[in-house]
């Protein structure tokens, strides 16, 4: 009798990568819920749009790649690439960091982008150098500034109400059931037209305001942020969520918190009426999101342990950076995307030692080769 | 080394990087005693069951052999002798499947039991302390013991080194999941083993000596403590349970904190690791007089209705330990095929069929139900792209870099995989059971390593065959010089006994001129005369064309060795050369008899032949004559023979011309020879790549 011959090693932990996406995308639903009880569901509209034009993307292109064999195995093959969680993970992160009452299109082509385009021509799952969502979302920032920045203030503070049936209304056609405009939805009560605490507090350090004074109006809230504060605060949950089921590394979460929280607390200390403080920018904007979901995407971060310390504090800077003298008033997606071009870089050189090896720089192994 | 034991004295170990928890699985077979097995029918031994050579044959079939009679013996040192594990008869000796994962057949004894098991003689030793290193060496040597943890290291050598050795760690960690044959030999023969570890001390003095064990085996824990209590330098260090807490490495990093360096032996840093299964083995060799002819092999695995370990006598097929331990056919349902595996699930190879026998190093045979060990039967299809999520960097315990190492050996970068440490793999395996991506990392650095490894090769052997060519090249050139050199001076010498103002070399010149005019003279006779007759001047035309084509097949022939000093054996053609070259003088007539059957130039050749042969005959005539004139005007002077050699010089265009053609034919030959040569290289090529 002929045996089944098989590699070594014969067992496995029967982990999987789809079952690792789809651990991330449960983890993300306490900051949709977050976003929903807050800004409507704006964002779960974005998030099905999303869903759906990735996966009807990412079906487009697998089946142009996939071409071998019989048409059962490829069938087979394409089933598997398209629902591995991955491209789902893509899209609803697009969903989650859309303005919730931008248009319908801006979805569709930040969607069909970030798989086509971002994923799949440089090869798909695992060969993209950037994060797909955050590429997607720094391209539509920058074609479609008008629509990207139009984000909408907490329910709370909107004079309209908002419903299901209203919001769909606004992202297909741009005005609600009553006829009001986006514009007229971002206006409060005594005609201003609210923005993001973070785009206020930008416009308002322009206009010559202190933290302070700006911190006053009705968009921070009674703590830091209005809304926004609790939204980080889910993700932050669900961050934990995932690394206790060390579903992603520790180090690029912690360490981006924290060179966030160093740089911060140095401004702050050395001017306190222009800087807003660590627990500002730690739960405002796209923060909590960024560290634990964004830069702990596996493909586009640094692998060894000091990589991701290194990537972290460096993408930490950058948010600071960007956010108290850039041009724009959020700075994660930026800052995600010059991460991921040093990422390569970073594990260059922060190789671990070999066993048995002693600890080399690059210098020195160089050296090694030229002597052989 | 103080602090190494201070620590150790407080159960304080050290870490290595990485390792992971599966499943141990160890329940169903670690409950029950180990069990004496019935003989089986027939045994089949290979002759090598270890890392080195196998010996040489001492018996035939139709012998009749004794239990722990020697089967082989040789006095390479690397080579370790086969014993026979019961009396019977040799059967056969032919290549059967061997346990090893390339599932080749090598050359095994085939045994048919007589079920009487009957000893050779045997001397029971009953004082170790007695006999002296070299005694010892050569019983352990004799015994045919190799490592049997897994490598099969030949042990005689291990332990024959020189006294500087610090530590002497036994390797009971047993750290494979379902493996629970060193579990259960430490429980029931601590005694036989602590006897081993003393005879290793005796040989290898060192200054301790740690039993290195995994916290999972509390019984065997207590009966090794048991049997160390009054002996001082014996350390029982336990472990917490991790994988590959056993590997070699990986265990001196637990227990003195050291590692070995890239490339050495732990042998280099004072070290000597030997298996606990080992230390049985010496001890009952030196004690006992017992050779290695049976171990306990943990049968696991829900295929297995009766999971167990037994005594397994070397060479005994895996179908007979399957039916033993009641081997459940669920393959028949669901797959033709179920895998059985020989070692743990972690390094262990599936085995080819049933066939393949228990050697020296096999502690396992692991029959896996598909429920408990889906991965096994897959054969690596679902693989799908690596996420770089950098668990298996995690879990390396050779601090590698497993995802970069499989991108590059994808590509088959060998310069970046050497560069990422490749050859620091140890093939554990806890890469591949961490990656969400399924890929199977260890077959792909395998096939890295040995295409490395056959690249190396094939670059020496072009290296040596570079350095053979320079040589011949330079030898060629230098002989070239010294052959001008030569010529030049006898010319010199020619030229000054010619210019010699004695009346003799003045005779001698006029006489030369005398000669060479009456030549002239003759030669334009000869011409009128041909000019009459039509066939002497197609002779001459030949000459001519002969001298064409002469040139065309010194070309040829040059093209021809310039291809052979790119060939495999230049040195052979440098030979033929110069025999061709001092061959010259060989008549004519045999030269156009030889290279008349060469069909491909048959006329030109035939036609050359002729023209030489007529051309010689001529010279000769011509020879004889003017050999007649000077002799008779100035016998026995030295320009005579001056003479002789410049008539000479018309004839050595022809022998040259003789000496091509037969140059031709011969590397004719060798061409033929040689298209069969590459054949058999590239045989022996493929066999390596097996």
């Amino acid at each position: 009798m002929a045996f089944w011959i098989a590699s070594s090693p014969h067992n496995h932990n029967q982990a999987e990568t789809s079952s690792l996406m789809r651990l991330v995308i449960y983890a993300l639903f306490p900051g949709i819920f977050a976003q929903w009880y807050f800004f409507g569901w704006g964002n779960l509209i974005h998030i099905s749009l999303a869903v759906a034009t990735a996966l009807f993307c990412e079906f487009l292109v697998l089946s142009l790649r996939t071409k071998h064999g019989n048409q059962g195995t490829a069938k087979q093959a394409i089933n598997k690439q398209l629902f591995d969680g991955s491209a789902i993970l893509t899209a609803v992160l697009i969903g989650i960091s859309l303005p919730a009452i931008a248009p319908w299109w801006i979805t569709v082509i930040g969607a069909a982008f970030a798989i086509v385009v971002v994923k799949q021509l440089y090869g798909g799952l695992g060969h993209n150098p950037f994060n797909p969502a955050m590429a997607a979302y720094v391209m539509l920032l920058i074609s479609f500034p008008v629509q990207m920045t139009s984000w909408q203030p907490p329910l709370a503070l909107l004079s309209v109400d908002l419903s299901l049936s209203n919001t769909l209304n606004t992202i297909f056609t741009g005005f609600t059931s009553e006829g009001y405009s986006v514009e007229q939805l971002r206006a409060s009560v005594d005609g201003y037209t609210m923005a993001t605490p973070l785009d206020t507090l930008k416009t308002d350090a322009s206009l010559g305001l202190t933290v302070y004074e700006s911190m006053e109006k009705q968009v921070f809230g009674e703590h830091f942020s209005l809304g926004w504060e609790w939204l980080n605060a889910a993700f932050l949950l669900g961050g934990l969520f995932l690394i206790v089921k060390k579903a992603i590394a520790w180090q690029t979460p912690v360490s981006f918190l924290a060179s966030l929280l160093i740089c911060t607390f140095i401004a702050y200390s050395i001017s306190p009426d222009s800087s807003a403080s660590t627990m500002f920018h730690w739960l405002s904007g796209g923060c909590m999101l960024g560290a634990f979901f964004i830069l702990t995407d596996p493909v586009t971060g640094a692998t060894s342990v000091k990589g991701r310390l290194i990537m972290g504090a460096l993408a930490g800077f950058f948010v600071y950076i960007i956010r108290d003298f850039g041009g724009y008033p959020d700075g994660v997606a930026f800052s995600v995307l010059l991460c991921n071009m040093a990422a390569p870089l970073i594990d260059q050189y922060t190789r671990p030692r070999t066993y048995g090896h002693k600890a080399s720089t690059p210098k020195s192994s160089s050296k090694q080769e030229e002597a052989k | 080394m103080e602090s190494i034991v201070e620590r150790i004295n407080q159960n304080k170990f050290w870490h290595f990087h990485g390792g992971i928890h599966p499943p141990e699985q160890k329940k169903s077979t670690n409950e029950k005693p180990i069990r004496q097995l019935s003989l089986p029918k027939q045994l089949i031994l290979p002759l090598q069951q270890h890392i080195g050579r196998q010996g040489d044959l001492l018996v035939k079939v139709g012998d009749k052999v004794l239990k722990g009679q020697a089967l082989t013996q040789s006095s390479n040192p690397m080579a370790v002798p086969v014993h026979a594990p019961t009396s019977g008869t040799i059967s056969a000796i032919k290549k059967s499947v061997i346990a090893h994962p390339s599932g080749l057949s090598e050359l095994c004894l085939f045994i048919d039991v007589d079920g009487e098991d009957t000893w050779r003689e045997r001397n029971i030793c009953q004082d170790f302390s007695q006999l002296s290193h070299q005694q010892i060496i050569g019983k352990i040597a004799n015994a045919g013991i190799a490592g049997m943890g897994g490598a099969g290291f030949p042990t005689h050598i291990k332990v024959n080194t020189k006294p500087d050795i610090n530590f002497l760690i036994i390797n009971a960690a047993e750290c494979e999941p379902y493996i629970t044959a060193d579990d259960l030999l430490m429980r029931e023969h601590s005694t036989a083993i602590i006897d081993g570890i003393k005879i290793l001390d005796q040989l290898l003095n060192p200054a301790f000596i740690l039993i290195g064990i995994e916290d999972n085996k509390p019984q065997a824990i207590k009966a090794l403590k048991h049997a160390t209590e009054s002996i001082e330098k014996i350390k029982v260090c336990v472990l917490e349970t991790k994988y590959p807490s056993g590997g070699e490495k990986q265990l001196i990093k637990l227990l003195t904190g050291k590692e070995v360096a890239s490339g050495a032996l732990p042998i280099h840093s004072g070290i000597v690791v030997q298996n606990v299964a080992t230390c049985f083995a010496i001890s009952e060799a030196v004690i006992n007089d017992t050779p290695l002819i049976r171990r306990v092999v943990t049968l696991a695995g829900q295929a297995l209705a009766k999971p167990q370990n037994v005594w397994a006598l070397l060479g005994t097929p895996v179908s007979y330990l399957l039916e033993q331990a009641g081997f459940v056919h669920e393959g028949q349902k669901q797959l033709a095929n179920p895998p059985v595996i020989m070692g743990g699930p972690m390094m262990g190879f599936s085995i080819l069929n049933e066939n393949v026998p228990v050697v020296k190093t096999s502690n396992c045979i692991l029959a896996p139900s598909k429920t408990e060990m889906p991965s096994a039967f897959d054969n690596n299809t679902s693989e799908v792209e690596c996420i770089r999520c950098g668990q298996c960097a995690e879990v390396c315990p050779s601090q590698l870099l497993p995802q970069e190492l499989q991108w590059s050996a994808k590509a088959k970068d060998h310069q970046q995989l050497t560069k990422l440490n490749l050859f620091d793999c140890i093939d554990c395996g806890a890469c591949a059971y961490v990656c969400p991506s399924h890929i199977p990392l260890v077959q792909y650095y395998r096939v890295a390593k040995a295409e490395i490894r056959q690249q190396q090769q094939l670059d020496l052997k072009a290296e040596k065959a570079k350095e053979r060519f320079e040589a011949r090249k330079l030898r060629l050139e230098r002989e070239k010089i010294a052959r001008e050199e030569k010529h030049k001076k006898a010319a010199a010498a020619r030229k000054a006994a010619m210019n010699k103002k004695t009346p003799e070399a003045g005779a001698a010149k006029s006489a030369v001129a005398a000669a060479l005019a009456r030549v002239k003279a003759k030669k334009a006779a000869g011409a009128k005369a041909q000019e009459i007759s039509a066939e002497p001047q197609e002779v001459s035309n030949q000459v001519q064309d002969e001298k064409s084509q002469v040139k065309a097949a010194i070309a040829r022939a040059k093209a021809k060795k310039e291809a052979k000093n790119k060939a495999v054996e230049p040195s052979v053609t440098p030979d033929v050369d110069t025999k061709q070259l001092s061959e010259s003088s060989v008549s004519k007539t045999n030269v156009a008899e030889k290279a008349a059957p060469h069909k491909a130039a048959d006329d030109k050749k035939a036609k050359i032949a002729a023209a030489i042969a007529k051309a010689k005959e001529k010279a000769k005539v011509k020879k004889a004559q003017e050999a007649e004139l000077p002799t008779s005007a100035e016998a026995e002077k030295n320009p005579v023979g001056e003479q002789v050699k410049q008539t000479n010089v018309d004839d050595k265009k022809a022998k040259i011309a003789a000496a091509v053609a037969k140059a031709k034919a011969k590397a004719k030959a060798k061409a033929a020879e040689k298209k069969q040569a590459p054949a058999s290289i590239t045989e022996n090529n493929s066999e390596e790549i097996k």
